[in-house]
């Protein structure tokens, strides 16, 4: 059990952890433009890039922190304007391969040390280190120094007993079934009971899972719990915004697009517009997780290049596309998945006490072969993922 | 203009046979006259693919209120044509001398939206009902100058909550009058084709059309449908709606349309009322060819008389095709 | 590799390597001095109180002597150090910050000029060295390169075109290899298939494994490359894409699909292989100079073979009756079975032929770059795409003179903007292109929006 409970703690680490967050909310930015409105962007990792180095680039100038914000989504804001005005009139794949080169373009950029200018404000391939551009954000922490647990009491103040742990977890996954069948409709509740149940449900799964495995962390440091919360925070915010959006008529208007452009013109509605719209709002989601990723580490160009985005379509997918929880569910669950993958194969396949077959490199790369294995399965048997509506998913751009 | 008096139309429509047979009693049945009160009115439309000319129209003009039929022969250019009046082609003579225009407006530059926007929706031969969204959905989007659209104001529902219930007591209206109200919650895509037909029918009603245009409404519609949708259409005439609809059923024209227009290898041939446009020569030709009342199976043809008769109308017909080119 | 590229391999790496060598070898040259009186004393960094830059004029093999380096510390004053005999300069410096480090133009040798740093971020005044952020305790290397005076750039830059047009020719060779089957299976399929790269990787994967690892004769091992990739090919349409057809799977879904086999296969490469680069053959090749020209034999040869097997694919396509086939299902699927052509006959070959050749790209790509990588697909995939949207989707020639173009293009690029960009300038030419003509240069104009 104890083996499995250091499994746990290294999933838990990677849910608490603010670049989960970050990436979520790149994946709700993709789930507006590939979701909702059907756009195929393969470039969500620029938008990321660009936001980072924006925000990056202007703190190091000495620019407070609010502007540096303003910054990077002003940035991110250009570039799908810049992106969208030529290619939204082109068919799906091609905009796929134009916004893929459009991403590795600014990778190339970011990474380049010919020009000089370039060089000294991006740092090249090395890239921008975190302690130039974290102190505004840290600064503002009111959690003060020190450590915290969550939760402070868990399950080590009740019992060592393997039992109790796997009674909790079996809880776990109750409340979670419940809270996916309320979630799908398929448990009839609706408007402020429904609400109401997930929510109480959410929050009880949290709690219970903080009790089974804790996690302990300084309250303001680069791993700390400032970020995190933040991060989660802004998510939450996120979310709401896209719940805003999606029930008006505007969101209507996107799944009309993504339906059908011509019935859509022949109805009087302005295509390129909406789909320019729906290009900058879903790159500005990105802009803001690339700067929630960035701050606690770097800002380096290959570390937000093509496989970041690869991770946001499998993440999008797997929580269900053009639903409002599915990034998040799906971040998560990728994240933790990808940890929990790792962790056991460090225990089980790479150690003495079981079977040895692969190193410690080995084991994550061997993650990342199931990742690239459960996106091909994923999509050939359940593009809908675990949230999103058969009836609406069978995608054909 | 014809010596017929314009008469004002009210919005309550041409429902009198009697007023319309009246109105158009005054117009040449010939391609390209003028009507006494022209809704659209088209000039010089040409559409060229490769070397082979799909559409050369050279003048229409549509009357406001009635129900004017586009019929010819497979291959006559007529959804061609649609999609180049609704905006959905560009017309290889577009800024060479074409010209069109609705209600007055110019339209020669125009987007497929902006057409609809100002009055004419049309429908589509294949039904584009957007089949991942419900019927409900469908018609809301069917409606025009929706706040909610609007970025800047869909996140605060006050601006648009209103409106909103408008609409969709407008779409439940509609629905019933449809008979699809109970599928409101389904997927559109779950509908049977004749359902889809009047679901697009429904939805293009939405945004109050002036001219609403429809690519072959009874195709691939069973017989009781068909009648059903007869009704409708006749009932938006009496409304007050302007329709010009694309068939292939003779009956159907005959029995519902106000003035037959007819297309053949991409020109206008004939104009006229029902009755008499089908006696018309050109039609019949148009849609038979030549010679068809010739049975190709009597012997007695192979004389030598009628041998070099056709001859002699191969090489007319020849020599005709050399001066066109 | 192109010159130009091997240069620009980062001056970071080499500034590393050199300080690892001074780390290395200062200690012994301390005990070295002592034998030749004649060397100046070599500095040694005392942590918090000193730091060291140091140097030699002209080259190890031949080092020059007499020139006057000179040294500007941070409050601008200047020490002068004059070489000797082995060309080397050292300065202690006791203060941390920005240093710059020239020559006395006067006491270089006739005819000869200081060169400029290549990076520009290194550029200081004059064509002298920036030596910044100083720290103590640590050791600096300066490089200074010398020059003929009269090197005239002109002949140069026709020199260097003629080269980066070869090794244009060259790429664009390897690139077309590839993208033909990559053009073709989405003419014949619709699917843009995002894993073709690391087919391209497979192949010199294999290659390693047979040549380097088995110790298999290299033609035979490029052989054996061939028939393996060609079955990866087979394979996959008998496995995954025909049962995937035949179920309706979207396109989109299909080319998510590929996205994950992409991801799926570069780490298994690195759980297999490592992340280390590879070698097929570890000799090093021959250099061979053509006037202007240097290439080594393997780039010859893998040009040579290039061009007969693009040559042969062409012949085939256009004479045979299943190359005709081919193309007609290329053209339009539904048109082709309608006229009797057994279409999953030809999509299965042309799976098995395209990643045959894919792998075959692969392993001379391999050798002519010395070394494969799991990441070497990830690298030339945007290339393959370019290339391929150049020349028309779906076109077996587009592919192959977009391949060129796109060859052409990243290779000269470095002669008018920085290196860094060329494959960025690549991109860009066919986002630009897109724009003005989306079939491409060869495709039809069909409505593509």
């Amino acid at each position: 059990m104890d083996d499995i409970q250091q499994i746990l703690n290294a999933m838990m680490r990677e849910a608490v952890d603010p670049k989960t967050a970050a990436v979520a909310l790149a994946v709700i930015g993709l789930n507006i433009h590939f979701g909702y409105t059907g756009l195929l962007n393969i470039g969500q990792s620029a938008f990321m890039l660009l936001g980072a180095y924006g925000f990056a680039i202007s703190i190091t100038q000495g620019w407070p922190l609010p502007v540096a914000i303003l910054v990077g989504l002003l940035v991110a804001f250009v570039f799908a304007l810049v992106l969208g005005v030529p290619t939204l009139q082109l068919r799906g794949d091609y905009l796929a391969i134009v916004t893929i080169s459009a991403a590795e373009i600014v990778r190339y950029v970011g990474r380049s040390v010919g020009v000089e200018w370039l060089f000294d404000l991006t740092g090249g391939a090395q890239g921008i280190p975190g302690s130039r551009y974290r102190d505004p954000f840290t600064d503002l922490s009111f959690f003060g120094s020190g450590n915290t647990t969550l939760l402070p009491f868990n399950y080590l103040d009740v019992s060592e007993s393997p039992l109790l742990r796997l009674a909790g977890w079996l809880v776990v996954i109750g409340l979670i079934w419940a809270a996916v069948q309320i979630g799908r409709g398929k448990i009839g509740l609706e408007g402020g009971a429904r609400t109401g149940a997930l929510l109480g449900l959410s929050l009880a799964t949290i709690l219970l899972v903080f009790f089974l495995a804790p996690v302990a962390a300084q309250n303001t440091g680069v791993e700390g719990w400032w970020f995190t919360v933040v991060a989660w925070v802004i998510v939450a915010i996120g979310l709401l915004l896209v719940l805003g959006l999606t029930r008006s008529p505007w969101g209507r208007a996107l799944k009309g697009v993504r339906e059908d452009e011509d019935a859509m013109r022949s109805l009087g509605k302005n295509v390129f517009a909406i789909k320019m719209q729906a290009l900058v709002i879903g790159g500005l989601f990105g802009a803001v997780g690339g700067m929630m990723y960035v701050l606690p580490s770097t800002v380096q160009p290959d570390a937000l290049g093509r496989n970041i985005t690869f991770f946001a379509y499998t993440a999008l997918l797997l929580g269900g596309a053009a639903t409002i929880w599915g990034p998040v569910l799906g971040s998560l669950i990728f994240f933790v998945g990808r940890a929990a993958i790792i962790a056991g194969a460090n225990t089980y396949l790479s150690s003495d006490q079981y079977i040895n077959i692969m190193n410690r490199q080995q084991t994550s790369q061997f993650a990342f072969v199931v990742i690239g294995v459960a996106l091909m399965l994923l999509v050939i048997f359940r593009p809908q993922g675990i949230l999103g509506d058969k009836r609406e998913l069978r995608f054909n751009v | 203009m014809s010596d017929a008096t314009t008469p004002t139309q009210p919005r309550g429509g041409l429902a009198d046979p009697a007023a319309r047979r009246q109105l158009m009693s005054g117009v040449t049945p010939e391609p390209g006259s003028s009507k006494p009160d022209p809704i659209l009115e088209v000039d010089n439309i040409v559409r060229q693919f490769g070397g082979m000319t799909a559409v050369d129209v050279g003048h229409l003009e549509v009357q406001r209120g009635i129900i004017t039929a586009l019929i010819g022969p497979n291959g006559a250019g007529k959804t061609t044509f649609f999609n180049l009046i609704t905006g959905f082609d560009r017309p290889t003579s577009a800024g060479h001398g074409a010209h069109w225009s609705f209600d007055g407006a110019n339209l020669d530059r125009t987007s497929a939206s902006r057409v609809a926007k100002s009055g004419m929706v049309r429908t589509f031969q294949l039904t584009k009902a957007l089949s991942r969204m419900t019927v409900m959905d469908n018609m809301m989007l069917g409606a025009q100058n929706q706040e909610g659209e609007n970025l800047a104001k869909a996140l605060f529902r006050p601006f648009w909550g209103a409106q909103e219930k408008q609409v969709e007591a407008k779409a439940v209206e509609l629905l019933d009058r449809f008979s699809l109200l109970e599928k409101r919650k389904d997927y559109a895509g779950s509908l049977s084709g004749g359902q889809r037909k009047l679901l697009e029918m429904a939805r293009a009603l939405m945004s109050d059309p002036k001219m609403i245009m429809l690519d072959e409404p009874m195709a691939g519609v069973n017989p009781a449908l068909t009648q059903s949708l007869l009704g409708h259409i006749q009932s938006l005439r009496d409304d007050g709606t302007t329709v010009l609809f694309v068939e292939h059923d003779m009956h159907v024209v005959r029995h519902i349309s106000d003035w037959v227009v007819v297309m053949a290898e991409g020109r206008l041939v004939a104009e006229g009322p029902a009755d008499t446009v089908m006696s018309n020569q050109a039609v019949i030709d148009a849609y038979l060819g030549a010679h068809h009342d010739t049975d190709l199976g009597d012997d007695a043809l192979l004389s030598d008389a009628t041998l070099e008769q056709l001859e002699k109308e191969v090489a007319e017909e020849e020599a005709e095709r050399e001066e066109e080119r | 590799m192109s010159r130009t590229s091997v240069l620009e391999r980062g001056v970071a790496t080499r500034a590393a390597a050199l300080l690892g060598l001074f780390m290395l070898v200062a200690p012994l040259l301390l005990l070295l001095s002592s034998r030749s009186a004649d060397a100046i004393t070599l500095c040694l960094p005392k942590k918090d109180e000193s730091a060291c830059i140091a140097g030699t004029m002209g080259t190890r093999a031949k080092p020059i002597e007499g020139v006057d380096v000179i040294l500007t510390k941070p409050d601008g004053s200047t020490e002068t150090q004059t070489t000797e005999k082995d060309g080397k300069f050292s300065f202690t410096v006791t203060e941390p910050g920005n240093y710059l480090v020239g020559v006395d133009p006067d006491t270089l040798p006739d005819g000869s000029e200081l060169r400029p740093p290549a990076q520009a971020s290194l550029r200081g005044p004059d064509g002298a060295l920036k030596v910044d952020n100083v720290q103590l305790g640590q050791n600096y290397g300066a490089t200074l390169t010398v020059r003929d005076a009269d090197f005239d750039d002109s002949t140069n830059k026709l020199d260097e075109f003629i080269q980066s047009a070869v090794n244009g020719i060259r790429l664009g060779l390897l690139l077309a290899l590839a993208s033909v089957g990559l053009s073709l299976i989405y003419g014949t399929t619709g699917l843009s298939n995002f894993a073709h790269a690391e087919q391209v990787t497979l192949g010199g994967m294999v290659g390693y494994g047979l040549v380097n690892v088995a110790g298999i004769n290299l033609w035979l091992g490029g052989l054996g490359v061939l028939v393996i990739c060609g079955f990866s090919g087979w394979f996959q349409d008998r496995v995954l894409w025909q049962p995937l057809r035949r179920r309706g799977l979207g396109l989109t879904q299909m080319m998510i699909v590929t996205i994950g086999l992409s991801l799926a296969m570069q780490y298994a490469f690195q759980y297999f292989v490592g992340a280390d680069t590879k070698r097929v053959v570890v000799a090093s090749a021959t250099v061979r100079n053509f006037g202007p020209v240097t290439i080594t034999d393997r780039s010859l040869a893998a040009m040579a073979i290039s061009i007969v097997v693009l040559l042969l694919v062409g012949y085939a396509l256009l004479r045979t009756r299943i190359g005709r086939a081919t193309r007609a299902v290329s053209d339009n699927p539904a048109l082709a079975q309608a006229s009797g052509i057994d279409t999953d006959k030809v999509i299965r070959l042309v799976w098995t032929v395209a990643m045959a050749l894919a792998g075959l790209s692969g392993i001379l790509y391999a050798l002519v770059v010395n070394g494969i990588k799991w990441d070497t697909g990830l690298q030339i995939l945007l290339l393959l795409f370019a290339a391929v949207t150049l020349g028309g989707l779906g076109t077996a020639f587009g592919a192959l003179l977009g391949s060129l173009v796109i060859g052409l293009v990243v290779e000269l690029s470095p002669l008018v903007i920085p290196g860094d960009f060329k494959y960025a300038a690549a991109l860009l030419i066919l986002i630009l292109l897109l724009l003005v003509r989306p079939q491409g240069l060869l495709g039809r104009a069909q409505r593509v929006g």
